[in-house]
């Protein structure tokens, strides 16, 4: 079943100072409802991904605070999917919409990540893997993808500098997007030269720390007619699905079997194939993040992928322009923030009013992919035009 | 951290520690790591400790040089997956150059102290 979008917002990704998650979320929310042209007390829910502000901020129990920042008295709810948090609060309101029982759901996400050292934030990161066999031997989030892009080197070729494509390519994205981090093109050589974070990874091959926040109003098809809304976009397909934390305890570290699941959920519902998606933002809290997703979504065979950017066929002119909001690389990554903005810009490639609409002019059906962990949690969402 | 000790984790460090460690298997023969009331695969819940074999070989690694505070003064480290028949152990690599570090090398299982809090490490060191 289709639920309409009929509002998204997002603040700006970057770094916001002194502002709280809970003022970030209500500027995000505000600008949604000001796009649905639709107010707070419409709402009957609301689903808010948060990861780490106990970390950060010393706040838990955020959801009833982020609905009344957005001057929402409805039931609030914190999803917490690690940097999946709000991919899954979308999808616990799709279905909430699709159950009949709400027709208006606010969802969306908030993270403050640069107000502690980016030691502390490695640390706060860390804790979306095994506690025991992954964190208390000191793997870090980068680590741990350092780990899946070694072994996928190993088993399919490919290096650094295919890699270093894919940074290339979602900072050439966010050039002209107001809402991105880092507005700034870099070149193969800035990527290959950069600090090393873990092995193999540089630098630019990490999504950065982020503050910032992402919202999105779903409705039900009746209340839009009745209110005289015309969403031009709805979510016609939903999935997601979850893997053991620890890599070592998985069949494969070169695969996303959660992906595979979420995505093939997913397309069932919205009645598509992967040849019908005309673009993609996907999960790319590192390079070589990209390349598994692309992988999972059935896009390209395994060990196929990893030189998709580099010959060109994920850039904003190839076939299946992939991240054109500049993906979490460039755009930012406020984690809990993260799958609402996929919305909110996918939402805006498909509508005509993102700054890189124009290279996706014809663009029916669009995707989105959320991952937590190293896709231990994964939603996949199918966006298409409506009218 | 607490001095609480996390039952099947310690439990397992201290019996490497002995130099006797173990694994978990299921009827299905499926390996895994402590604790676990339950194989995942199978559903089955008889469980009964296995000998670990005593080298594994390196599947993947990394060279770590920025952690969090824990690890603040052990970076740079090596962080590998290590296969030991049926179960993966993640751990870090000494006794070797980190450039040596390669996918493949038999390493053999120990216990170690990280430098930052002086906390018990799973250790692979070449053999």
């Amino acid at each position: 079943m289709s639920v309409p979008i009929a509002g998204v917002g997002m603040t700006p990704f970057g770094k916001h100072g002194e502002l709280t998650a809970r003022q970030l979320f209500a500027e995000a929310a505000l600008e949604a409802f000001e796009d649905a042209g639709i107010g707070p007390n419409d709402v009957d829910e609301v689903f808010y991904g948060n990861f780490m502000g106990e970390f950060a901020e010393q706040q838990g129990h955020s959801g009833p605070l982020a609905a009344d920042m957005a001057g929402v008295t409805a039931p609030s709810t914190r999803i917490e999917s690690a940097c999946a948090s709000s991919g899954a609060a979308v999808r616990f309101g799709v279905n909430r919409v699709r159950s009949g029982e709400v027709d208006v759901a606010l969802v969306g996400g908030a993270e403050r990540m640069t107000n502690i050292s980016t030691a502390e934030g490695t640390a706060a990161l860390a804790a979306a893997a095994d506690a025991l066999w992954e964190i208390k031997q000191g793997i870090t989030f980068p680590g741990a993808y350092s780990l899946m892009a070694q072994r996928y080197f190993h088993e399919h070729g490919g290096g650094r500098e295919d890699l270093a494509a894919i940074a290339v390519k979602n900072h050439q994205n966010a050039v002209e997007n107001d809402l991105a981090q880092f507005q700034r093109a870099i070149d193969v050589d800035d990527v290959l030269e950069a600090p090393t974070v873990c092995s193999p990874f540089g630098l630019y091959d990490c999504s950065p720390m982020s503050d910032g926040a992402s919202a999105a109003l779903l409705v039900s098809e009746e209340f839009a007619e009745e209110h005289g809304l015309d969403p031009e976009v709805a979510i016609t397909g939903t999935g997601q699905s979850s893997d053991r934390l620890a890599l070592a305890d998985r069949v494969s570290m070169t695969s996303t079997p959660a992906a595979e699941r979420a995505g093939e959920a997913a397309f069932s519902e919205a009645g598509i194939e992967p040849e019908d998606v005309d673009v993609a933002e996907v999960h790319d809290c590192f390079t070589i993040a990209e390349v598994l997703a692309l992988e999972a979504l059935g896009f390209y065979e395994q060990g196929e992928a990893i030189s998709a950017a580099r010959n060109g066929e994920t850039t904003i002119d190839g076939d299946l322009p992939v991240n054109l909001s500049g993906g979490l690389k460039a755009k930012g990554h406020p984690v809990g923030a993260t799958g609402g903005a996929q919305i909110s810009e996918m939402t805006k490639l498909l509508r005509g009013d993102h700054v890189n609409s124009d290279a996706v002019a014809d663009a029916e059906v669009g995707i989105t992919h959320n991952a937590g962990g190293t896709v231990a949690s994964c939603v996949v969402n199918v966006l298409e035009v409506v009218s | 951290m607490s001095d609480a000790r996390d039952a099947g984790y310690d439990d397992f460090l201290d019996a490497v520690e002995a130099g006797e460690p173990y694994y978990l298997e299921s009827p299905s023969g499926n390996g895994w790591l402590p604790p676990r009331e339950v194989d995942p695969e199978t559903g089955e819940r008889e469980l009964v400790e296995k000998d670990l074999p005593e080298t594994g070989e390196i599947l993947t690694y990394t060279i770590t040089n920025v952690a969090g505070p824990s690890f603040a003064d052990d970076t740079p480290y090596v962080v590998a997956v290590a296969e030991f028949g049926p179960v993966n152990v993640t751990g870090q690599v000494r006794g070797v150059d980190h450039d040596e570090v390669d996918i493949g090398d038999e390493v053999a299982l120990g216990v170690g102290r990280n430098e930052t809090e002086d906390e018990r490490v799973v250790v692979f060191e070449p053999v």
